[in-house]
């Protein structure tokens, strides 16, 4: 096989690993202000991804420096002509991962309130606008060539339209599935039900919407591959919410992430030997071949992705096992190191009042 | 404002507000992990104590340096595309490695251990913080790497064909010289700043509330400013010998450095100047006989290079490739930049030697409760971490008007597509955003310093490994 083809294909799998895992970190930013009525429940649904969400977000990180260095005409004319969608996701992973770690580190409602806006918000954005531009990668956007380059010649407001609006929804409630289902298997009591509960008739929803999107997809460009590989991603969805139906939430989980999978890779396989399809003329296409860098580089990172990924994976699927048990609004101790220190930080400023108010003599 | 200046902006605002995380995230990582390493080995509450406090300000901090970080990988793709098509072959890559080596790691260590207390053994859990503390370090190695390819790029060949930049041997772009003084230059002055972090708020904590826990602060006070002044030795050293690798493969940048006109022999050093900085006119207050090409070659009475010389021989060189001929960095910058990051590095270490003499005797006498006391460790942390960006401003902006030094200009390096309007937005977007995050950042990093030493007699440490049956000890 070509090593632009390898490469593709690894690529595929990172964004794979992205919505996989951040997916559910996603659906449940968005389901904190739904599933989350009190303030322990916020924080179990909050805990349920706290040690994990972080490397989870290196997905895409990787999935970014991989493009820039297997592809580099992808990559530049992805991230200039996606540019102001693309500085909405990062200011919402921006509040987002700060909201994570600086929610619990005082203790008073406000303090929380305001970052658990962070986090829905924080979560909404990417979880819409990933899908809005995968489905505009795979629908073409204006590309034309430009001073010798292949750029995008387009601006923000083409990007929205009905296909990749439609795929805006279904990541958002894809995502929103899959978090409602990560929730209900890590956790348990009331908020386990709840969860299963919405699963199901969010599910129901993304399901709708992703087949009309598939099939729509299926209509523009019809590819048996393709065509094989979104049955199997609906089939997955109808297999995770008969699974969380009848409380198998293990397996459901499995379907909704083979859902996310094989939804990106039948996107992936239309999209072949495309990377960046345009909508002006087939002669402004990024492809595998006219987009990707030397050999000889595609050759060391081959290396590299095969040294290193074995090795990650064994020590973040070991993470997931460390932190496998169920949580309940029982285990979540009391923010104790937040309102021990928010006394003491009181009580600092407090004396430094009493100081100053004494006269100097 | 043309989009390529707006775009210059704003990669200074944004890279020098993520550099002001990175060196802490790295330096505090491993200081961190030494002090909950010295509880490992002695048992003693206050080592606890203390890694619990400064865990704290360092996870505070880390949170910034990871989101600020993304915006980092993006950023040459949206407003660099130019320069990203000419050099994604060779930039991508360690772009692409830091990522898969390094920021896995941090990320996923640096979760086990934040929810890992109580859980994983305790042997165990100081494996975790010493495994994303590596995880920094080669996350510094491979982005130096490739930011100094940008200084001196190494292992690649021009072709025609393709326009671009393509990568010929790979170990050059990793064993590039400059990157080889670059990476401990930069380590060591992370390790500074962390020590002037930890010193600092030790010494401030001492002169605030001098009965509170003194002695157990006076060891961090004692460690971050050891710390400081080993690291600021290597930082010297290591500086010295960046400063002779730069002379030869970026001679501009070292005469910049000095506002040096004209090639001459020996070279003084100014310590300080009034004036335009032109070359119209004598400026220098103070000057050091010889000190420049002492630090340029190593002889004190050397030939150093002056901007002129070079200007006509760049011009030469790679007159069809600048558009204005301009081969001179903007001299004022160069000039003051380097000599308030070496300033600035020498104050730390200045009152780094300080605090070890106050913190001498069992009671730490020197360390008294004046208002010059607080002041001192209150500016201490400022120090290293203001060196550190004036030492990065002097590196990009001495390198202009390369991108990549002599083979593209940062003029034609910039997105074709995107328009001025679109840079400004997000510009000012990022710096509002960030504005505002500092706020609350400095003020969690104030509000836990008030706090102060946790209590951690009620800490559960009957751990066994990998018990997944517990409840958790800590949680978000």
């Amino acid at each position: 096989m070509e090593l632009t083809t390898v490469w593709f294909i690894l690529i595929a799998v990172l964004w794979i690993g992205y919505f996989v895992l951040e997916g559910f970190d996603f659906g449940v930013g968005v389901l904190l202000p739904v599933l989350g009525k009190s303030e322990k429940e916020r924080r179990v649904m909050i805990n349920t991804i706290g040690p994990v969400w972080d490397g989870n977000e290196v997905w895409l990180l990787v999935a970014g420096g991989a493009t820039f260095a297997a592809f580099p005409e992808w990559y530049a004319t992805l991230f200039s002509g996606f540019y102001v969608a693309l500085f909405v996701i990062l200011v919402a992973l921006i509040i987002r991962g700060v909201a994570f770690e600086y929610r619990g580190k005082r203790p008073d409602s406000p303090w929380k309130a305001w970052w658990d806006k962070a986090i829905f918000v924080g979560s909404v954005l990417p979880a819409v606008l990933w899908g809005v531009a995968f489905a505009n990668i795979v629908r073409g956007v204006p590309i034309e060539e430009v001073d010798g380059s292949l750029e995008y010649v387009g601006n923000f407001f083409d990007l929205l339209n009905p296909y990749a609006l439609l795929g805006g929804l279904v990541t958002l409630t894809l995502f929103t599935t899959h978090g409602a289902i990560f929730i209900a298997l890590k956790t348990d009591g009331e908020i386990r039900g709840n969860a299963r509960a919405l699963a199901e008739r969010v599910g129901l929803v993304a399901a709708i919407l992703a087949v009309t999107f598939l099939v729509w997809t299926y209509l523009v460009n019809s590819d048996t591959a393709f065509a094989v590989l979104a049955a199997l991603a609906a089939l997955s969805l109808v297999g995770a919410l008969l699974a969380n139906r009848v409380g198998r939430e293990g397996y459901a989980f499995l379907g909704t992430a083979l859902t996310l999978g094989l939804a990106v890779a039948a996107l992936f396989t239309n999209l072949y030997p495309n990377v960046m399809p345009s909508s002006i003329d087939e002669a402004f296409n990024l492809t595998i071949d006219n987009a990707s860098s030397t050999q000889y580089t595609l050759t060391i990172m081959t290396w590299v992705a095969v040294v290193f990924t074995p090795i990650v994976l064994i020590y973040q699927g070991w993470t997931y096992w460390v932190f496998r048990r169920r949580l309940t609004v029982d285990d979540i101790p009391e923010p104790r190191d937040a309102i021990n220190a928010d006394e003491k930080a009181r009580a600092f400023d407090a004396e430094d009042a009493q100081h100053r108010s004494q006269p100097v003599g | 404002m043309e989009a390529l200046e707006i775009a210059r902006w704003q990669f200074g605002i944004t890279t020098v507000y993520h550099f002001f995380f990175v060196p802490i995230t790295i330096g505090l990582s491993f200081l961190v992990a030494g002090l909950q390493t010295a509880w490992y080995r002695t048992g003693n509450e206050e080592w606890l104590r203390l890694t619990k406090f400064f865990g704290k300000l360092f996870l505070i901090n880390f949170a910034m340096g990871v989101v600020t970080g993304i915006v980092q990988e993006f950023q040459f793709g949206m407003n660099w595309s130019t320069y990203s098509r000419f050099v994604g072959d060779i930039f991508g890559a360690p772009l692409a490695i830091e990522g898969l080596a390094a920021f896995f790691l941090e990320s996923t260590f640096l979760g086990l251990w934040i929810f890992g207390w109580g859980r994983l053994s305790r042997g165990l859990h100081l494996a975790t913080i010493w495994l994303a503390a590596t995880g920094t370090l080669l996350s510094a190695y491979f982005i130096l790497a490739a930011n100094s390819w940008m200084q001196n790029p190494v292992g690649y060949e021009f072709n025609p064909d393709t326009g671009r930049a393509e990568l010929t041997n790979f170990a050059d772009v990793l064993l590039n010289r400059v990157t080889l003084v670059t990476f401990p230059h930069t380590i060591t002055a992370a390790f500074m700043t962390a020590g002037g972090f930890m010193a600092g708020i030790a010494i401030w904590r001492m002169a605030r509330r001098p009965n509170v826990d003194r002695l157990t602060y006076k060891k961090a006070a004692k460690v971050g400013a050891i710390t400081m002044l080993i690291a600021g030795a290597g930082v010297v050293v290591t500086g010295d010998v960046q400063a002779k690798v730069m002379t030869e493969v970026q001679p501009m940048k070292m005469a910049a450095a000095e506002a040096w006109y004209s090639t001459d022999a020996p070279a003084d050093f100014s310590v300080l100047s009034v004036g335009t900085l032109d070359g119209s006119e004598a400026t220098e207050i103070i000057a050091i006989p010889g000190l420049l090409s002492f630090l340029a070659t190593g002889d004190w009475s050397a030939e150093v290079q002056g901007i002129n010389d070079l200007q006509a021989q760049y011009a030469e060189e790679f007159g069809d490739i600048v558009p204005d001929q301009d081969f001179a960095p903007n001299i004022p910058v160069a000039y003051w930049t380097f000599r308030l990051m070496m300033g600035l590095g020498f104050a730390g270490m200045a009152i780094g030697l300080w605090i070890l003499w106050a913190i001498r005797g069992p009671e730490a006498k020197g360390v008294g409760a004046s208002r010059w006391t607080v002041a001192i460790a209150v500016m201490l942390p400022f120090l290293p971490l203001l060196a550190n960006s004036f030492g990065w401003i002097f590196t990009e902006m001495a390198r202009q008007p390369w991108i990549v030094f002599g083979l593209m200009p940062t003029s034609l390096a910039v997105s074709p597509t995107v328009s001025a309007g679109e840079v400004l937005a997000t510009m000012i977007g990022f710096t509002l955003l960030y504005g505002a995050l500092a706020v609350v950042e400095i003020s969690l990093l104030v509000h836990y310093i008030k706090a102060g030493l946790p209590d951690v007699s009620r800490e559960r440490t009957d751990t066994h490994a990998d018990d997944g049956e517990r409840p958790l000890t800590f949680a978000y």
